[in-house]
């Protein structure tokens, strides 16, 4: 029982707004091999994510590539300044913005070139012509390995994002450190824990019934572990997207991947 | 249920940034080495409720990380220890202290605190201030486990 004469020395309040403890400093790429979240799925999902007249995240190209190439009255098609294709670029995204020196996700980068070479408003994140666009975009470099440049520019965020990975957060008090590190092969209930890549999103989640983004997935780990999310498209969140690229760089691209 | 003593607490909590409520829930003097020997409620637990309450997703959801033998519970998580016959290993107050807060005598420890506010991080705005579960919920999880015995 609690009693009540313990009360006033029990309501210490220490500073707010500060996690409990600095982040860990663990090694930064703890796997013997890297993982694809690929490698975690059943033989049938695997299946469907490879067949890609089956594989619902191949609608989402076909209206990406429609939309790439339409042009309206006032402003040019994306085709026609990328008149030979994306390939390989989504691989190295996120990336700074040379113009501007800010990092860019490549959902940042669509609505950048909106913005100044077509002269359109940007697109909200988890639209429907965002995630046709990126998925198109990203598919355009299925295959290739992962490969973000962290020097420069990029580094303060690749720290600012390692740093969100390293803390424990919400009133579960989980880091993505504990599970996707620590914890990877290990069964949570029904599922099986990754690494905690990207490399195959966006990506069509069984769960979602649809296509969505890198930001969403993480938007929901955070979800899970009862933190209050970061606003979709939020710098912080990229910078996280940005260390998770880093720390996968070598493993293949897979957009659209089918994801539990 | 929530006893008198911890809604009057939770009525009593500063308001903190970011939406964390940095207070604490036991009194100074609760724990004792690697125990928290008295119950943290009047009413005694209800082994029968903490079964419940173990596998619920909206109770504790135990099962998340741990797996008991025999449990009729589909998909039982192995990020923690298996829990078969931890009541002949722990003592009620040493299983009190662990679903209280593991982190008190062993730091950076994955399991969550189930009973605890303060030195949280984040918490969303529907959480925060609160316990993962109310007093009498980790009562019939401690009556529970303690039957657990090979
Ligand atoms: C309580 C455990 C837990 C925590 C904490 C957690 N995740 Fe996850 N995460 C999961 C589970 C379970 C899945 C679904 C299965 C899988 O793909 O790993 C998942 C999936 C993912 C995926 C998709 C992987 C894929 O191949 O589709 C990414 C990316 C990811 N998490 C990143 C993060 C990041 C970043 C954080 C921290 C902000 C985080 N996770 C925190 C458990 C967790
Ligand atoms: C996110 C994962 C996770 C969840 C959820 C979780 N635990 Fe744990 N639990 C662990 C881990 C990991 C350990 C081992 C810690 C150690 O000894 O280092 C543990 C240890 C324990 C122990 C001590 C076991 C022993 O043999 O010493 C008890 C008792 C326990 N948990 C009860 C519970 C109860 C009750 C719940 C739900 C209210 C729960 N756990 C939820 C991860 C979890």
């Amino acid at each position: 029982m609690i009693r009540l004469s313990g009360l006033g020395l029990a309501l210490v309040a220490v500073a707010a707004c500060t996690p409990a403890a600095p982040p860990e400093t663990h090694l930064d790429a703890p796997f013997e091999r890297l993982q694809s979240g690929y490698d975690f799925l059943t033989p049938e999902t695997q299946a469907l994510q490879d067949d890609t007249f089956s594989n619902p995240g191949y609608l989402w190209v076909d209206r990406g590539a429609e939309l790439f190439n339409t042009s309206d009255a006032d402003a040019p098609s994306c085709a026609s300044c990328h008149t030979t294709g994306l390939a390989g670029v989504a691989a190295s995204y996120p990336a700074i913005d040379s113009d501007s020196g800010q990092l860019l996700n490549l959902e940042g980068r669509i609505n950048t070139c909106r913005e100044r070479h077509q002269h359109l408003p940007a697109l909200d994140y988890e639209s429907d012509a965002l995630r046709a666009l990126s998925a198109y975009i990203a598919n355009q470099s299925h295959g290739l390995p992962l490969s973000v440049d962290i020097s420069g520019a990029a580094a303060t965020h690749y720290a600012n994002g390692r740093d969100y990975f390293f803390t424990r957060r919400g009133q579960l008090n989980l880091s993505c450190h504990q599970c996707h590190d620590q914890n990877a092969g290990k069964r949570l209930r029904g599922d099986t824990i990754s690494q905690g890549h990207g490399n195959g999103f966006p990506a069509y989640r069984l769960e979602w019934q649809t296509l969505g983004s890198l930001q969403r997935r993480i938007f929901d780990c955070d979800t899970g572990v009862r933190a209050e999310p970061l606003p979709l498209g939020s710098q912080t969140y990229i910078d996280l997207e940005l260390y998770l690229s880093a720390r996968a760089n070598g493993l293949a691209m897979e957009s659209p991947a089918i994801r539990r | 249920m929530r006893s008198a003593c911890c809604s009057a607490l939770l009525a009593l909590l500063p308001l903190a940034g970011c939406g964390d409520t940095q207070t604490h829930l036991l009194p100074p003097g609760s724990i004792v080495n690697d125990t928290i020997p008295e119950p943290l409620t009047r009413i005694a637990g209800d082994a029968g409720a903490g079964a419940d309450i173990f596998v619920s997703r909206d109770g504790g959801h135990c099962i998340l990380c741990h797996q008991v033998d025999g449990l009729d519970a589909p998909f039982q998580g192995d990020v923690g220890p298996a829990l078969t016959g931890v009541g002949s290993r722990l003592s009620p107050g040493q299983i009190r202290l662990r679903i209280v807060d593991y982190e008190v005598f062993r730091p950076g420890v994955l399991m969550p605190s189930y009973y605890r506010t303060h030195a949280l991080y984040q918490v969303s705005d529907t959480n925060a201030g609160q316990p993962i579960l109310p007093a009498q919920s980790v009562e019939d999880l401690v009556a529970y486990l303690s039957t657990l015995k090979d």
